[in-house]
């Protein structure tokens, strides 16, 4: 290194930096100085106001994440048109163009499902796009994680696609609000239905995704379905994204059980359903019984990448394209319009988070985090395809109608991969909030 | 050992800590001055220094160095839930046990090299995350990530959902809900955050600097371009690699924590191989073996991860909201390829670039354009002088 | 009993997989002297020639239905595959069932050519320049490649089903005299002997023809078989493409196993570097045997048995035992001296 070029550089420095002080100064102080005179965090001062769209761009769920964005996409246009889609079906009109006087816009982010990276891009919408409102996400580890995060940066969390029972048991927060239902409605929905048709008394084999999703969709299968004699003969906890599962299935064909349930969800669902299936478990008989196979999760988007595995397989689900409810039509009418096939229920529970979203802040006359929390305490609404919903003060989760479904056996398009065997009434599902644990805790508005 | 610098050493350092302490104004025009962004570039920073301490000196490519950002962001968060809520006991906690796992997984390492050591490591990063991902979660709490809690009413709560804050108990802090880091009472997120993070920043550059100049730094340099040689001269080099091994463990612990620090959850996936990965990419990137290099590469690609991706369409229309219809249309569809979800292709083709075109790294490019200007000014006496340099 | 041997049988299967996508990379490894971080790719690449063929297949006009409406009320655009009209649904449903076995012809081609063309246009000018710059640029193009397929074929998994006639699983246990418990998927036991031939062949290609002989010759001194004025350059261009072919067949193949994403290669990429240095750095028995060992281990980890003694070992057996044998065995299984030591 010759000393000419060190010089070079430091002049370079010198001359850079000084000059790129002068020009930004003013803006950094005035920024600092903006959010001080407000009193809670991202008040939009001009005539929009931005919401964040935290969705798996990238990764395992990017297909998932990319229905996501477009239903949120045709709910930031039916909010700023005041009406269309399930807007027009929706029990509280209060929205009627716009948000409080202003337009909607939006950013994104992409949170790669994983917690760091969705975390990071949430902080970025926050602190430097100015989003008042975060939502999102395909998987309860991301959705945990971001929802801790918008509760320290004092904005609102609006879950997307998030199943575990922590997102608003063990790990609730004031700031943060759930549309889907959990694995206890799951359980709850699904086991009278298992009864039905596979009657009483079974051996069952749990295989399942060792994370605490998977633990939490465990425990609550064998809650509801051990009262009917299912007894457990063995749980089998598999490593997440294992690929091959053939060594965890072979260790069932000689264990008795006459029941397999999966708890996967994803990837590791597509995976392990198809090469159980392979392995020709659906085909055997044991105990007297046909070998049956239940999927406690199901999503339209993965039943797809199972293909005929996934026939006559039992499961559960939040909502579906095909429910001939007016809102569930409205919805997917406009979404198949725009983007033309029908929306999954990764969408739908985004699309309806985006408009409770805009409808609460619309009725507290304001985006203030407590304000608006307030509003959806306890909101009870109409309209937005499950049915009437409550969205439950104490623990912020919404309590709706479950729809057990089927791997339909001759699908006649390609989106037509479940049929609704029931919808569970809500009061079936329904548990008492202290079930789950966890506080609350005290609404943070973010004020500096 | 302050001796060896030269007056260009010192003007280095300080260029350096002016750079990265203006960072919230420099970055202003690219959209990047923001505190999260800002940290994770310092952060970054300090590990693919400490990276480059191991492979840039040494040759030894490590691809498990995740494990102790794992590590450093455990033991950070176990001691918030623990002790205090103040990050200097986290800090040097995690630092310690990341020094005492990088001895033990360098110790067992070391005794490979090339691929073989490379696979070592990665599968005892591997191994790490797997476990905390599933059978240590009631350590790690698995996927959800360990998080800062409110104190525990009684007993019963476990730990794992209930702080105890003995240090802060102790000194009869009142807390409302869950509280923030703190650095004696300086809140250790936004701007505060980073400029903690940048003073370490510095002082781990400073300290990269010192190795790098000293007689173990020559030693480690030695050991990349002949080991066999040191061999045969009697010089015994496992201990300078493992103590490199450690030290570059060290850095990474501190990364590490300071996630936890700036930002109180540590996740498993911090540790899987990929991230280790990262490091390697933003080393090479910017330029092994150099100082600033490594920096630099941290922060192109985390502005990539956060800045680039979030360029969607509507951001891309608004660009090129100049241009006639069809025109601004076309360079729409042609740039969304590129950014917003397309933005790990953008990065594909810069690795791509970079190696193929500037093997040196980013420092190579910026080494080239001195000297291009350098040629301009120079008579052709300096040129025969370069010629008759001797190569490294 | 039952148990153990299904255990066998399956870290066999699995063993034969892992063999033959580490096989390709072992290879590039002990000719080329190259770390090819892009291999993975390179399979993922393959499962998708699967999936092209059977679009291909399906490749379809639309004719507006008269009785049947789609999800909007609007009349159905039924989609007709062109090789329907012309050849009828026999034909046709024969061609789309049988697409993956068929592929295996398209892979070879298509992943032959890929290679070829990487070799040439990338990897030829990377011989000389450390592993570092070799892991980041193919890393580099593993990430293009697997985003092109990303954009073109979404990501999420594309089911391939096998052909009818091997769908279920095989009465193993009947022909061995075991009890009606023991039964294995046709398929996958056609994909271990699938494997097994492709490795036969590629042994006997490199042991038993003039052009393996002087590639061998070629991977212990190239300056020599240079000077002996044999163009090595080609050979090895040639010996890349093998690779790529062994890759992308491996692919095809292993559709109906695992429906193909485009992420695929990466989740394969750290076990295929495993069991190549496991084996020994370019030892192609080396790999074999690894692949083999690390499979049956795998399986016998995730017995719930032994899984009750030691949790959570089925997790990080691989790595367990790649850490074990390169402490024992300085250069894995079967390595040579030298390889890939600086």
């Amino acid at each position: 290194m010759s000393k000419k070029l060190i010089v070079n550089r430091r002049s370079v420095l010198k001359y850079g930096g000084a000059a790129s002080v002068a020009l930004a100064t003013p803006y950094f102080f005035t920024r600092g100085a903006l959010a001080q005179s407000n009193d809670y965090r991202n008040a939009p001062t001009g005539d929009t106001v931005t919401f964040g769209f935290n969705v798996p761009q990238t990764g395992a769920y990017a297909d998932e994440g990319a229905d996501e964005l477009r239903a949120y996409e045709l709910a930031v246009e039916h909010i700023n048109a005041g009406g269309g889609g399930m807007l027009d079906t929706f029990s509280s009109k209060a929205l009627t163009g716009g948000v409080n006087g202003k337009k909607v816009a939006f950013v994104t982010g992409d949170t790669q499902t994983k917690s760091d990276a969705a975390r990071a891009s949430a902080k970025r919408m926050i602190e430097n796009d100015g989003a008042v409102v975060i939502t999102g996400g395909s998987s309860s580890g991301v959705a945990i994680a971001v929802q801790g995060l918008c509760q320290e940066a004092g904005v609102i969390f609006m879950a997307g696609l998030t199943h575990s029972n922590d997102t608003t048991g063990k790990d609730k927060r004031a700031n943060g609000f759930r549309h889907f239902f959990n694995t206890e409605m799951s359980g709850a929905a699904l086991a009278p239905i298992l009864e039905k048709n596979y009657g009483r008394d079974r051996k069952v084999y749990h295989l399942t995704a060792d994370y605490t999703w998977g633990w939490s969709q465990e425990g609550s299968m064998q809650k509801y379905t051990e009262p009917f004699g299912w007894e457990t003969v063995a749980a089998v906890r598999t490593p997440v994204g294992a690929g091959d599962f053939s060594q965890y299935i072979t260790p069932i064909l000689n264990s008795g059980a006459d029941t397999l349930v999966l708890n996967h969800y994803g990837k590791d669902m597509v995976n392990s359903l198809t090469q159980a299936v392979q392995f020709g478990l659906r085909d055997k008989q044991v105990n007297g019984k046909d070998f049956v196979i239940v999927v406690p999760l199901y999503s339209r988007l993965m039943v797809q990448g199972a293909g005929d595995a996934a026939k006559g397989i039992f499961g559960s689900t939040n909502w579906h394209w095909s429910l001939q409810d007016d809102a569930s039509k409205a919805f997917v009418k406009s979404f198949g319009e725009k983007y033309g096939f029908p929306p999954s229920q990764a969408a739908h529970t985004c699309y309806c988070q985006a408009i409770l979203y805009a409808d609460a802040c619309q009725r507290a006359e304001t985006f203030r985090p407590s304000a608006v929390g307030a509003a959806l305490e306890g909101f009870e609404f109409d309209g937005l395809g499950n049915g009437p919903v409550l969205y439950r003060a104490e623990d912020h989760q919404c309590f709706k109608d479950v729809l057990v479904v089927k791997g339909k056996e001759n699908p006649s398009s390609p989106f037509d991969l479940l049929e609704v065997v029931e919808v569970t009434p809500r009061a079936q599902v329904e548990y008492p909030v202290d079930l789950l644990g966890g506080e609350l805790g005290p609404y943070n508005d973010g004020a500096a | 050992m302050l001796s060896t610098f030269t007056r260009n050493d010192w003007l280095l350092l300080i260029g350096f800590a002016i750079i990265i302490l203006v960072l919230p104004w420099a970055l202003q025009p690219i959209g990047a001055a923001y505190p999260d962004l800002l940290q994770k570039i310092a952060i970054f920073g300090i590990f693919a220094i400490g990276f480059n301490i191991l492979f840039g000196l040494t040759g030894y490519l490590s691809f498990g160095h995740a494990a102790f950002i794992g590590i450093g962001s455990y033991v950070s968060v176990w001691s918030f839930k623990l002790l205090t809520m103040n990050v200097l006991p986290a800090v040097i906690l995690s630092v310690g046990m990341a020094a005492v796992f990088a001895f033990l997984i360098g110790y067992v390492s070391l005794r490979r090299s090339g691929i073989y050591f490379s696979i070592l490591t990665l599968a005892f990063a591997q191994m790490s995350y797997n476990l905390a991902y599933s059978v240590l979660t009631p350590i790690t709490n698995g996927e959800t990530g360990l998080q800062v809690r409110a104190i525990r009413d009684s007993a019963a709560v476990s730990l794992r959902d209930g702080d105890v804050r003995l240090i802060d108990q102790a000194m009869g802090i009142q807390e409302i809900g869950v509280p923030i880091t703190n650095f004696f009472g300086m809140k250790m997120s936004g701007y505060p955050g980073f400029y903690f993070c940048a003073v370490l920043l510095i002082i781990c550059f400073f300290i990269a600097m010192c190795i790098t100049k000293s007689n173990f730094g020559m030693m480690l340099k030695a050991i990349k371009s002949n080991q066999n040689r040191l061999n045969y001269t009697g010089i015994h080099t496992r201990p300078y690699l493992i103590s490199a091994f450690v030290i570059s463990g060290m850095y990474a612990g501190l990364a590490g924590s300071l996630l936890a620090v700036t930002d109180p959850i540590a996740g498993a996936e911090r540790m899987q191989w990929t991230a280790s990965g990262e490091v390697v990419l933003m080393t090479i990137l910017g330029g092994a073996g150099t100082l600033v290099g490594p920096v630099l590469g941290a922060g192109l690609i985390k502005y990539a991860e956060q800045k680039v991706s979030s360029w969607n369409e509507g951001i891309l229309h608004q660009a090129f909201s100049g241009l006639p219809d069809g025109l601004q249309n076309f360079f729409v569809e042609f740039f969304s390829f590129f950014v917003g979800e397309g933005w790990h292709l953008t990065l594909g083709f810069l690795f791509m670039v970079i190696v193929i075109f500037l093997p040196g790294g980013l420092m190579e490019g910026a080494r080239r354009i001195a000297s291009i200007f350098r040629k301009q000014r120079t008579d052709k006496a300096d040129e025969a002088n370069a010629v008759g340099q001797p190569a490294e | 009993m039952d148990a153990i041997f299904l255990q066998i049988l399956n870290g066999l299967d699995k063993g034969g997989a892992y063999a033959l996508i580490a096989l390709g990379l072992t290879l590039v490894f002990g000719t080329l002297g190259v770390v090819n971080f892009a291999h993975g790719a390179l399979f993922m690449m393959g499962s998708f020639c699967a999936v092209t063929l059977n679009r291909i297949f399906n490749i379809s006009f639309e004719r507006v239905s008269e009785t049947e409406v789609d999800f909007l009320g609007n009349p159905l655009k039924e989609k007709i595959p062109y090789l329907q009209q012309w050849f009828g649904a026999d034909v046709s449903n024969f061609l789309l069932e049988w697409s993956v076995p068929m592929s295996i012809l398209l892979a070879i081609v298509v992943m032959g050519i890929v290679g070829v063309i990487m070799e040439r246009g990338l990897i030829k000018h990377f011989y000389k320049r450390p592993h570092a710059d070799q892991i980041l640029v193919t890393f580099g193009l593993a990430i293009i490649l697997q985003e092109l397929v990303r954009h073109y074929f979404g990501a999420n998994p594309i089911p391939q089903s096998a052909p009818d006639a091997f769908a279920g699983a095989a009465n193993v246990g009947a022909w061995i005299g075991l009890g009606d418990n023991v039964i294995y998927p046709w398929w996958r036991l056609i994909y271990f002997v699938f494997s097994a031939l492709v490795i036969f062949g590629v042994f006997a290609f490199l042991q038993f023809t003039t052009f393996g002989m002087v590639v061998r010759a070629g991977m212990q001194d190239r300056e020599t078989v240079g000077l002996l004025g044999i163009n090595i350059q080609r050979r090895f261009t040639i010996v890349f493409g093998l690779a790529a072919a062994v890759a992308g067949v491996a692919g095809a193949m292993y559709t109906p196993v695992l429906p193909p994403d485009y992420h695929m290669g990466m989740d394969f990429l750290v076990l295929s570097f495993v069991v190549v240095v496991v084996g020994g750095m370019g030892s192609l028995s080396g790999a074999v045997l690894a692949g083999f060992l690390l499979g049956i281990l795998q399986s016998f980890a995730s017995m719930n048995e032994v899984k009750s003694i030691l949790p959570g070992i089925d997790q990080i057996i691989i790595y367990l035992v790649a850490v074990i044998i390169l402490l024992t065995l300085p250069r894995g299984l079967m390595g040579r001296k030298g390889v890939m030591e600086d």
